[in-house]
């Protein structure tokens, strides 16, 4: 059985668009060392999946840089490896195809050629935004004893009102979907969410697409799952582990912050045989100096912590003065902050510089963010 | 698939190290891990890279498995090339016969052939027994100025340490005209370095005149170096400054280490620009729990500390439990120090276990010295392993095996 990898890096940009602004969802900076597209690659790589299309979209320059050639996650391969799909926008073509693509099933239809040539037996598609560590070789397994034409990976969660407006999810009966919920809706309970992960055989996939082109379908969910409900097998593959996503800023605080539970890290990067790959930087180990205070905190390499430091989770090469008092924030690459320094709440994007005697405060539901590179 | 290389490196790594005794049983020395995510071998081979030194044979001996494995294809370093690399030498089985290496001069001797095949200008030789960073192209930059068939990295040393090492005497030119292997009344404090760049003719010239003289003992700093100086090639002393330290003892390896501690760290090693390269596991970032107090201390990914940490250096993968204190210590890779074990004054190699309630060492003041616990041990609850204790596997099966405390 060999399977092939698809992931979707610029899908939901626009649900965090401080953090997009310059770069794509897959790229956004995660747990300290960590880019969302790290859990979706590292997924895929332990099932011994060798072959990974990224499907990229626009702002993909930190995306390039992250991945570099593949090799931090094993994907620097003669045959496979990591294959970035830009858009396929034809120059002479006024038409159709030469606009930006909108939905996952228009991102498809513009990687028709990799999929037709792929000559793996199976396809497993990936959100970049679904944070989780998922034995894909298993979900593999179960999909094709199932004998499901698509499987999606599901969580059973409680819906309030207000999350039921930013997630997908299912109603089903013995594993099979019955009803899908995708566009948003008032309505509240338990559902088989959708963690955007599916596999299906590359043949299905490939007729769907031809099939969706010639009918002028636009979604994915809304026109081909909707639509094919009652002749098609779709079942649901049950995830118990831990998932999150990051549908707004409130929610990208809160599930960094959720890392500090050592049942989520446990979960999440202690797995054994499922490492979570990302680039590596070569920083030296992080120094702690005398009069340093560190309280329930999660540090990368390459930091110098002078300061106090509470329930922060702090990137790599960040320094914290002398006399400083950082509590619940989020502190990106090469974060500089001064002497005397009081922050709250606050996420500071890549090389931030916050100088000496400053005071800054957010509060969790609504985190300050300060923009990539600003001095304050 | 050979092209020309003006310069190819040769790391000399087939040391065995006995003076760091435990710590060296299973592995060759410049695998002997370093300041929290490092292998000594990885400074020189990171100079090389920092320096435009693409090609570098590395020649081992003496327990290769851990270092053929760290070293692999060389892709940490960037090493990985279609052209040069790095490449594992190890002794080998000729047509009439096969020969350990027998000194550092016959090593590289063996390895001509491999010298050849890329036609060099210059050969670096090195030595994977020392902590320092030096941008080897500044110096082969002054050997090619100097007009030089050797040149020779000098360090300068105490008058009263000089006798430990090659000292060298040079004119004001930088010009040696004299060379003393640990001299008792040295004359000069420039201490060799262990890294020399040769002109490749000369240096395959006295090789192979080397080779047939049974009374050689085929080494660099006895041989070699004499011999071109008595027939009065031009040998230059290249002036290092920075930091050197040959962590060949226990002391040492630990002292070096510390080095890299207090608030004007004698050993600094750079976040950007020419940076240390390792070969690095997976792992989460480290964790600082609630009840966490860490002083002065440098600390790894994959780590997870809820205890004390005061004045020392933690590797990748190292948990401290609740209560726990570790003090004046350097702690290898995947070490757990359970519930209330105090480790004091201690090196402890890769994937020991300190049981809850042990004590490991003595303050540095009242201890006999440093304790070591040799790579995997699991050592019992509540027990006391004394200080300076060497324990490797023997001394862990007679005194310490299961849980008995003698």
């Amino acid at each position: 059985m060999t399977a092939f990898g698809l992931i979707f890096s610029n899908i939901h940009d626009k649900s965090i668009p401080e953090l997009t602004r310059r770069r794509t969802m897959a790229s956004i900076p995660f747990g300290c060392r960590y880019r969302l597209i790290d859990f979706a690659l590292s997924n895929m790589v332990n099932a011994e999946i060798s072959k990974v299309g990224v499907i990229v979209h626009d702002n993909y320059q930190s995306l390039l840089d992250h991945l570099g050639n593949g090799k931090d996650w094993d994907l620097a391969r003669r045959s496979g490896g990591i294959k970035i799909l830009p858009p396929f926008i034809t120059a002479y073509d006024g038409g159709e195809a030469s606009k930006l693509y909108a939905t996952r099933l228009q991102a498809l239809m513009g990687v028709m050629s990799f999929i037709e040539h792929a000559t793996e037996d199976y396809v497993v598609l990936s959100d970049c935004d679904s944070i989780c560590n998922l034995d894909m070789s298993d979900l593999l397994l179960k999909h094709a004893e199932s004998g499901a034409d698509i499987t999606f990976v599901t969580k059973k969660e409680y819906l309030t009102e207000e999350k039921a407006q930013t997630r997908k999810f299912f109603e089903s009966k013995d594993g099979r979907i019955t009803r899908v919920y995708n566009e948003p809706k008032r309505i509240s309970g338990e559902f088989d969410v959708c963690l955007n992960i599916m596999v299906m055989k590359t043949s299905l996939l490939y007729n769907l697409l031809v099939d969706a082109m010639a009918k002028g379908y636009k979604s994915f969910t809304s026109d081909i799952i909707a639509n094919n409900i009652e002749t098609m097998n779709f079942g649901t593959y049950e995830f118990n582990g831990f998932y999150a996503t990051v549908g707004s800023m409130e929610e990208y605080f809160e599930c960094n912050m959720k890392l500090l539970d050592s049942d989520v890290r446990k979960a999440l990067f202690d797995i054994p045989e499922r490492a979570i790959y990302t680039k590596v930087r070569n920083s030296p180990p992080t120094k702690y100096s005398t009069g340093a205070t560190i309280k329930n905190s999660l540090i990368a390499d390459g930091c110098e912590i002078e300061g106090t430091v509470e329930n922060c989770i702090i990137f790599r090469g960040t320094k914290i003065s002398k006399n400083s008092v950082v509590k619940n924030c989020i502190l990106m690459q090469d974060t500089y902050v001064g002497a005397n320094v009081r922050l709250n709440c606050v996420i500071a994007d890549k090389n931030v510089v916050i100088k000496d005697d400053r005071e800054l405060s957010g509060h969790p539901t609504i985190p300050f963010y300060l923009n990539k590179g600003v001095t304050i | 698939m050979f092209k020309k290389k003006e310069c190819v490196a040769m790391l000399l790594a087939g040391g065995q190290g006995s003076r760091l005794y435990a710590l060296t049983e299973k592995t060759a020395k410049p695998a002997v891990s370093f300041g929290g995510k490092y292998r000594i071998i990885d400074f020189p081979l990171s100079n090389c890279v920092n320096s435009g030194i693409d090609t570098v044979g590395v020649l081992t001996q003496y327990q290769p498995l851990v270092l053929n494995e760290y070293i692999g294809n060389g892709q940490p370093w960037d090493l990985d090339r279609t052209y040069g690399g790095v490449k594992i030498l190890p002794p080998y089985q000729g047509m009439k016969k096969a020969d350990w290496y027998s000194g550092t001069a016959n090593a590289i001797y063996q390895n001509l052939t491999f010298i050849k095949r890329y036609n060099p200008d210059y050969v670096l030789i090195l030595s994977g027994d020392h902590i320092y960073q030096m941008q080897y192209d500044a110096m082969l930059e002054y050997h090619k100025q100097m007009g030089a068939d050797c040149t020779i990295a000098v360090i300068d040393v105490p008058i009263e340490e000089a006798s430990r090492f090659g000292i060298m005497s040079a004119d004001e030119n930088g010009k040696v005209f004299k060379f003393s292997e640990k001299p008792k009344n040295p004359d000069s404090t420039l201490a060799s370095m262990g890294i020399y760049i040769f002109n490749a003719d000369k240096l395959e010239k006295y090789l192979e005149a080397d080779e047939l003289d049974p009374a050689s003992s085929k080494d660099f700093g006895k041989n070699i170096i004499p011999n071109m100086l008595a027939a009065g090639e031009k040998m230059y002393a290249y002036p290092f400054e920075g930091y050197w330290k040959d962590v060949g003892t226990i002391d040492s390896l630990w002292e070096a280490n510390m080095d890299l501690l207090g608030d004007k760290p004698t050993l600094t090693i750079p976040k950007n620009g020419r940076r240390v390269f390792s070969r690095t596991e997976a792992s989460a970032p480290q964790f600082i729990g609630a009840d966490a107090e860490i002083t002065n201390s440098l600390i790894t990914e994959g780590c997870e500390i809820n205890g004390t940490v005061i004045n020392s250096v933690l590797f990748n993968g190292v948990k401290v439990e609740k209560g726990a204190v570790v003090k004046d210590s350097v702690v290898m890779n995947g070490v757990i120090i359970k519930k209330n074990a105090k480790v004091d004054y201690a090196i402890l190699d890769s994937d020991v276990t300190i049981g809850e309630g042990t004590t490991v060492g003595k303050d540095k003041e009242a201890s006999k010295g440093i304790t070591v616990i040799g790579a995997g041990l699991d050592i019992a609850n509540n027990i006391t392993v004394e200080d300076g204790a060497m324990v490797n596997d023997s001394y862990y099966n007679e005194n310490l095996k299961g849980g008995d405390n003698k």
